[in-house]
C-alpha cells in the first residue's frame, strides 16, 4: 500500500487514489486525419513496464485532481510526482 | 502436579489450575499453559494424524512453526475453528480440543491404512491417478477426493464474534519482542520517538527469558535476569506502546503494515463478555525494525515424524519456561551447539539425557559444560532409525563416513522416551522478503539472511542472521545507533559471556543404511512429503523450486512450510548439483500466520457491510409498501404491490396507470452534475455526440456519451440553465464515473477550457409526474404556471416555486408519455412528493418502481444503457444515427465510429422481437438463432430486454442480433431449454411512432 505525496494535498495513504494508467499519451488534436492504425495506436496501444513506468493517477477520493507520478514497477518506488501539464523529471 | 511437571517457574501459576478437555478426556493445566504444554504436562504427545498418510504425530515446536499439533477448537459451538495450533493456544477454564484427520480417533484411525499402501502414493499421485477414465471423475474420483481433503471443520453458522480495525502511525515499528527487540525499543523510545513494539506471545523476552546458563551471562546476570530487568525499564517508558498477543500478519510497502491482536481468544468462553475478539491494526510507521527471530530446522532421517521427536529448543522451553519435562529419558540429535543448552537444561535438573552428534568434536563452552555434568556424546553419529507406534521409545544410531555421505560401522540401539532435534537455525526473514527485500546466501551456516537496501527499514537479532549473545547485543545496538541516528545508548558499554565457536556440520539429508525408497525421512510433517518426493520430483523434470514445491505439495501447508522450505532446498540442491543460493527461495507471501475472516473485514458485516443510499422520498416508499431494488448503492423502489400483488401483476397495473391517467416516479438518483463556465457550451459539444452550442437558454436536449473508442458509455438529459450554466443528467450507476471521466478530460486534454464540475446528486430530489392527466396534477400544484404547450413545450424548463420554496420544472420524458419532472432541495423532496400525491388524487395518481419505468421505456423502445448496451454498442449499431452529429469536427470516440471494426454491418444491432403467440414472454438473456438445425447452432444475437405490454397487450422484446438493422420482418428462433420459441424481427418503438402522446 503505498503512500502518494499528492501535489496538492501531501501525503496519503493509496486507497485514496485511482491508477489512470500510462502517461504522456496526447489525444490526437485532429482524430478524422488519422489512419485506422494512427487511431488504433493512440486508442488501445499501452506499456506494461518491468522498471520505470510513467503513469497517471488520480486522487479520487481527495481532491479529485489529476497528477502524474514516475515510479519502478519492479519495486513500486515512487520516483517524482509532478503536476499535469508539468513537464516530465529527467532520470 | 503431575509427573511430567518437574520444574517451577515464574510462567506458570501453579496455584492456579485450569482444566479442559483434548479428545473427550479431561486434563488439567495451570495459568500460563498453551494447550501444548499442558498436554505435555500431561505425558499426551500424540495429537493428531499425518494428511497424506495418517501417521500418528505429536507435538514438535512451541510456536507458530508448529505443523502437527493443530487441533478444532470448541468443536460443538459457532465460534468453532479448525486448524488452531496447540502450541500458541493458551489454555483457559473450559477450552475444548480435538485432534483432526483422524477417524474414528486419533489412536485408531482408519485412514492409517494410507501409511501401509504408502508405496503406491508417491508424489503426483493424484495428478497421475485420476486421470482415467474420464468418466470417472464426476461421480466417484470428485467425491472421493472431496471427502478426505481438507483439514478440520470451518463453523456452520455466522460468527457471532466482534472484530475491530484500527489504523495507528508510528515512527518506529519493533517488531519481536525478544532480546534484540527489547535493545531496539529502548533506544527508539528513549530517543523520544513514538515507538511501537508488537509481539506475538503474551510474554516477551523470547528464549532469552529463559535463558539461565553460566556460559550466557551479560553485565555478570544470567540472561534471563537482564532482560527481565530491562522489560521492567521498558515498560515505565511513556512514548512507548507495547502491544502482545499481536502477530504481524502483512508487510506491504511503503512500511504499511497489518498485525492482528488477540483481545480474546485466552478467555474462558463465559468471560469473552461479547467483546472484540481480534483487532486488526493498520499499521503506518516512519522506520520499521524486524526483530523476528529464528527457527530451528530439524534433522531429516528415517521415520523422524514419531510422536515424541522434537525440537531442541521446544524441549527446553518447555523445560524451563513451562516447566515441563518433555521425556525422562531423553535423547539429543544435533549438527551444532545449541542443542546443548537443552542438554544442560535436562541435565542440572537432574533429567536423563544423551547426545548424537553429527560432527566429529566441538570445543565451546557450553558443550564443555555438558561433558562435565557426564552427558554421554555419540560424536560423529547419525540416527537411522526410530520406533515406537503412538510415541518413540528406542533409535538406532551409526557412525558417518569421512565425509558425511554415508554410515559406517554397526548400528547401535539406544532406548529413549523423548528425542530433540536440531539442525541449527533458519532466520525469519519472511518479513523481510514480503517488504520486498532480497537475500542473500551464506555458506557457512547454510541460511538466507536479508540483504538491506531499503533505508526505513532494517532487520536486527537472529533474523538478521545474529546466532551468538555477544554478536546479537553488540550488532543490534550499532545498527539501531545508525538506523535512528543516535550517538550513544544504555547498550554500548555492555559486557557478555557468550559460548562462542559456534560450528555447525550442514547434511540436509542423513545418509542411511536403509535403502533411499524404504526410507521414510519426512521434511513436511503436515503435508507428508519425504526426501524420496522431491527427489521422484527432479526425476520427473521438474527443475523450478517453485515447480517442485507445488507437484510436491512441500511448504503448501497451514504453516505454510516454515520448518520444511530450507530442507526442500538443500536436498534439492544436492540432488541437482547447484549451489543453494543460486535456487532462490520459494515466494514468502502474507500473512506470515493465518488471519480469520473477521479479522480482516472488522465491522464491515450485515449492515454496515456496504454503503446504503436513500432518497429524501424512501420513508414514504417504504409505507406505502415498495420493494427496493439496489442500483449500485441506491435503494430504489422497484414496484408497489397492493394486496400481496405480485411483481408481474403490480408493473402491469402500474404501466397501464402510467399511460392511461398519471404515474409518478422517484428520480431523485439519477446523476446530477452542475457544469459552469464561459466553456460550458463547447465541453459539452466534446463529451456528447450531438451539437450544443444552438441549445437555448431554458431548453433541454438528450445527449448520448460514448468512450473513445466509440461505444456507447452513458445518456440523459442535459437542461441549459443559463449562458454559461447546465445541469447535466446521468444513469443512475454512472454518476460517479461520469463525474469522473468528464474531469479526467478537462483536467488532462483540454486544460485550457474554462469548465467547473460539480456533483449536486444529493443536492436535489426528484419527482417524475407522467400521463395525460399530468399537465392538470402540475396545474394543481403550480396554479400560477401556465403550462400550455406553447407556453411551457415539450423539452422545456422553468423555474417555480412551492409555498416560497425554489424549484425547477422540466418537461421531459422517458416514458414518452406527457411528462414532467420536478427537482427540488432534497431537504423538501419529501413534501414536494406528499404534495404530488395529494394533488394527484383525483387521477388516481400511481406510484410506480423501476420495474414499470423499464417496461414503459422499452414499449417506446428507449435504450437503457447498461441493460440493452453493454460497452461494444455503438448509436450506429443502436439505430441512433439521428444523435451524432455529422457536422462537428470532433468529440469522444468519433473517430472510432469508422474504424474498420465498428463500420461492419454485421455487428449486433438494436431490434424489436415480437414472439408468434403473443403471450409468451421471452427470458432476458435468451440466445437468439436464425438455424436451429445447423450444427453447431450459431448464436446471432441475445435479448436485453423483455416484457408483457399491458398497453399493447402483447409480448416485447428489446434484442441485439447481428445484422438485425436488415432483418425487419425476419423469422428467428429463441431456443429454451424445452422449447423453441418463434418470433419475427420488428421496429423496435411498439408504441406511438408518431410520438403523438408526448404532446397529448
Amino acid at each position: 500500500m503505498f503512500l502518494i505525496n499528492c501535489p496538492y494535498c501531501g501525503e496519503r495513504d493509496q486507497s485514496e487514489f485511482s491508477c489512470g494508467g500510462e502517461a504522456h499519451i496526447v489525444r490526437p488534436k485532429q482524430p478524422t486525419e488519422l489512419s485506422d492504425d494512427q487511431w488504433a495506436e493512440y486508442l488501445f496501444m499501452r506499456k506494461n513496464i518491468k522498471g520505470v513506468q510513467f503513469e497517471r493517477w488520480n486522487h479520487v477520493h481527495g481532491c479529485r485532481k489529476w497528477f502524474n507520478m514516475v515510479r519502478d514497477t519492479s519495486n513500486d518506488k515512487i520516483h517524482a510526482i509532478y503536476k499535469m501539464g508539468e513537464k516530465p523529471p529527467v532520470e | 502436579m503431575t509427573k511430567y511437571r518437574v520444574n517451577k517457574t515464574k510462567y506458570i501459576d501453579q496455584t492456579k489450575t485450569v482444566s479442559f478437555n483434548f479428545d473427550g478426556k479431561s486434563y488439567h493445566g495451570f495459568e500460563g499453559d498453551t494447550l501444548a504444554s499442558a498436554l505435555l504436562s500431561n505425558g499426551v504427545h500424540l495429537v493428531g494424524r499425518s494428511f497424506k498418510y495418517h501417521r500418528p504425530r505429536g507435538i514438535v515446536s512451541s510456536g507458530c512453526e508448529e505443523p502437527n499439533a493443530i487441533c478444532q477448537i470448541n468443536e460443538d459451538t459457532d465460534l468453532t475453528e479448525p486448524n488452531v495450533r496447540a502450541t500458541e493456544i493458551e489454555l483457559y477454564e473450559g477450552l475444548k480440543a480435538s485432534s483432526q484427520n483422524c477417524w474414528p480417533s486419533v489412536n485408531f484411525d482408519i485412514g492409517g491404512i494410507n501409511n501401509f499402501i504408502s508405496p503406491f502414493i508417491p508424489a503426483g499421485f493424484y495428478y497421475k491417478t485420476f486421470m482415467w477414465p474420464k468418466s470417472f471423475w464426476k461421480k466417484i474420483y470428485e467425491p472421493l477426493i472431496r471427502m478426505s481433503a481438507g483439514l478440520g471443520k470451518s463453523p456452520t453458522k455466522p460468527d457471532p464474534e466482534l472484530y475491530d480495525h484500527k489504523h495507528v502511525h508510528c515512527d518506529v515499528l519493533i517488531i519481536g519482542g525478544g532480546i534484540s527487540g527489547i535493545i531496539a525499543s529502548k533506544i527508539a523510545a528513549k530517543n523520544n520517538l513514538k515507538t511501537m513494539l508488537i509481539e506475538d506471545k503474551n510474554v516477551l523476552g523470547g528464549s532469552t527469558i529463559f535463558q539461565k546458563n553460566e556460559n550466557y551471562k551479560i553485565n555478570n546476570k544470567y540472561s534471563s535476569e537482564w532482560i527481565e530487568e530491562e522489560i521492567a525499564e521498558l515498560k515505565k517508558l511513556d512514548n512507548l506502546t507495547i502491544k502482545t498477543r499481536t502477530s504481524l500478519a502483512a508487510y506491504h510497502s511503503y512500511n504499511y503494515l497489518l498485525a492482528k491482536e488477540n483481545i480474546s481468544d485466552h478467555l474462558p468462553l463465559d468471560k469473552k463478555n461479547g467483546g472484540i475478539r481480534h483487532r486488526l491494526w493498520k499499521i503506518r510507521a516512519d522506520k520499521v525494525i524486524v526483530a523476528t527471530g529464528a527457527i530451528e530446522r530439524p534433522l531429516v532421517f528415517n521415520n523422524n515424524d514419531r510422536p515424541g521427536i522434537m525440537l531442541s529448543n521446544s524441549v527446553k522451553k518447555y523445560l524451563d519456561f513451562y516447566g515441563v519435562s518433555c521425556g525422562f529419558n531423553n535423547a539429543i540429535f544435533t549438527n551444532n551447539d545449541s542443542a546443548y543448552e537443552t542438554a544442560v537444561s535436562l541435565k542440572e535438573k537432574g533429567i536423563s539425557v544423551k547426545l548424537i552428534d553429527i560432527r566429529k568434536k566441538s570445543n565451546s563452552k557450553i558443550v564443555k559444560n555438558a561433558e562435565n555434568l557426564g552427558v554421554k556424546i555419540y560424536w560423529n553419529s547419525t540416527v537411522v532409525n526410530t520406533f515406537g507406534h503412538r510415541k518413540i521409545n528406542s533409535i538406532e544410531i551409526m557412525n558417518l563416513s569421512e565425509d558425511g555421505s554415508n554410515v559406517v560401522g554397526d548400528k547401535s540401539r539406544i532406548n529413549c522416551d523423548c528425542l530433540a532435534v536440531s539442525g541449527g537455525w533458519t532466520p525469519m526473514v519472511h518479513l523481510h522478503t514480503q517488504s520486498g527485500g532480497k537475500l542473500d546466501f551464506r555458506e557457512i551456516d547454510q541460511t538466507f539472511i536479508p540483504n538491506e537496501i531499503d533505508k526505513n527499514h532494517i532487520n536486527v537479532g537472529s533474523c538478521n542472521g545474529d546466532f551468538e549473545l555477544e554478536d546479537i547485543i553488540k550488532n543490534t545496538n550499532n545498527k539501531i545507533k545508525n538506523f535512528l541516528k543516535v550517538s550513544e545508548s544504555d547498550f554500548d558499554s555492555c559486557s557478555v559471556i557468550d559460548s562462542k565457536e559456534f560450528d555447525k556440520r550442514n547434511i540436509w539429508l542423513l545418509p542411511n543404511y536403509i535403502s533411499e525408497g524404504k526410507c521414510k525421512s519426512f521434511i513436511d510433517f503436515q503435508n507428508d512429503s519425504t526426501a524420496k518426493d522431491i527427489k521422484l520430483a527432479l526425476r520427473e523434470g521438474f527443475k523450478s523450486i517453485e515447480h517442485v514445491k507445488r507437484y510436491t505439495t512441500t511448504g503448501m501447508a497451514t504453516d505454510q512450510g516454515k520448518l520444511s522450505n530450507m530442507h526442500a532446498l538443500g536436498i534439492i540442491a544436492d540432488t541437482a548439483g547447484v549451489k543453494m543460493g543460486t535456487l532462490g527461495t520459494t515466494t514468502f507471501r502474507p500473512p506470515f500466520t493465518p488471519l480469520t475472516f473477521g479479522a480482516i473485514v472488522g465491522r464491515s458485516v450485515g449492515k454496515f457491510f456496504d454503503v446504503i443510499r436513500k432518497t429524501s422520498i424512501h420513508e414514504w416508499h417504504i409505507q406505502n409498501g415498495a420493494k427496493f431494488e439496489n442500483v449500485g448503492q441506491w435503494k430504489r423502489p422497484w414496484y408497489y404491490p397492493i394486496n400481496n400483488e405480485t411483481l408481474h401483476d403490480a408493473v402491469q397495473r402500474e404501466s397501464k396507470a402510467a399511460r392511461d391517467s398519471a404515474g409518478i416516479l422517484d428520480a431523485s438518483t439519477l446523476g446530477k452534475i452542475d457544469i459552469q463556465g464561459t466553456d460550458a457550451s463547447e465541453f459539452l459539444n466534446r463529451v456528447y455526440t450531438n451539437a450544443w452550442s444552438k441549445l437555448g437558454i431554458g431548453k433541454c436536449r438528450y445527449g448520448l456519451m460514448l468512450n473513445e473508442d466509440g461505444m456507447v458509455y452513458d445518456d440523459g438529459v442535459t437542461t441549459r440553465l443559463g449562458e454559461n450554466h447546465y445541469l447535466m443528467t446521468t444513469t443512475t450507476g454512472g454518476a460517479a464515473n461520469v463525474l469522473s471521466k468528464l474531469e479526467d478530460y478537462l483536467q488532462t486534454e483540454w486544460p485550457e477550457l474554462d469548465v467547473y464540475l460539480t456533483s449536486v446528486t444529493d443536492h436535489y430530489s426528484t419527482a417524475s409526474i407522467c400521463g395525460p392527466n399530468s399537465k392538470k396534477i402540475l396545474t394543481k400544484i403550480f396554479p400560477d404556471k401556465d403550462f400550455n404547450d406553447d407556453a411551457f413545450p415539450h423539452m422545456s424548463y422553468q423555474n417555480a416555486k412551492i409555498n416560497g420554496i425554489n424549484c425547477r420544472i422540466m418537461r421531459i420524458s422517458f416514458t414518452g408519455e406527457l411528462s414532467y419532472e420536478i427537482n427540488i432541495d432534497s431537504k423538501y423532496g419529501m413534501s414536494l412528493w406528499e404534495k404530488c400525491i395529494e394533488a394527484g388524487k383525483e387521477f388516481k395518481i400511481t406510484p410506480y418502481g423501476t420495474e414499470t419505468m423499464h417496461l414503459l421505456r422499452a414499449e417506446k423502445g428507449f435504450i437503457i444503457v447498461g441493460q440493452d448496451t453493454d460497452g461494444t454498442m455503438t448509436p450506429i449499431d443502436l439505430q441512433m444515427d439521428w444523435i451524432v452529429s455529422k457536422k462537428k469536427y470532433d468529440f469522444i470516440g468519433k473517430r472510432s465510429l469508422y474504424r474498420s471494426d465498428t463500420i461492419r454491418e454485421d455487428r449486433k444491432q438494436l431490434v424489436g422481437l415480437l414472439t408468434d403467440d403473443p403471450n409468451e414472454v421471452l427470458e432476458e438473456g435468451a440466445q437468439i438463432v436464425s438455424d436451429i438445425n445447423k450444427k453447431p447452432i450459431e448464436m446471432i444475437g441475445h435479448v436485453t430486454s423483455s416484457y408483457f405490454s399491458p398497453n399493447l397487450n402483447k409480448s416485447i422484446a428489446l434484442a441485439v442480433v447481428k445484422g438485425g438493422k436488415k432483418m425487419n420482418g425476419q423469422k428467428l428462433i429463441v431456443p429454451m431449454e424445452n422449447k423453441n420459441i418463434n418470433v419475427t424481427v420488428s421496429n423496435f418503438i411498439f408504441l406511438d411512432k408518431e410520438n403523438k402522446r408526448i404532446n397529448a
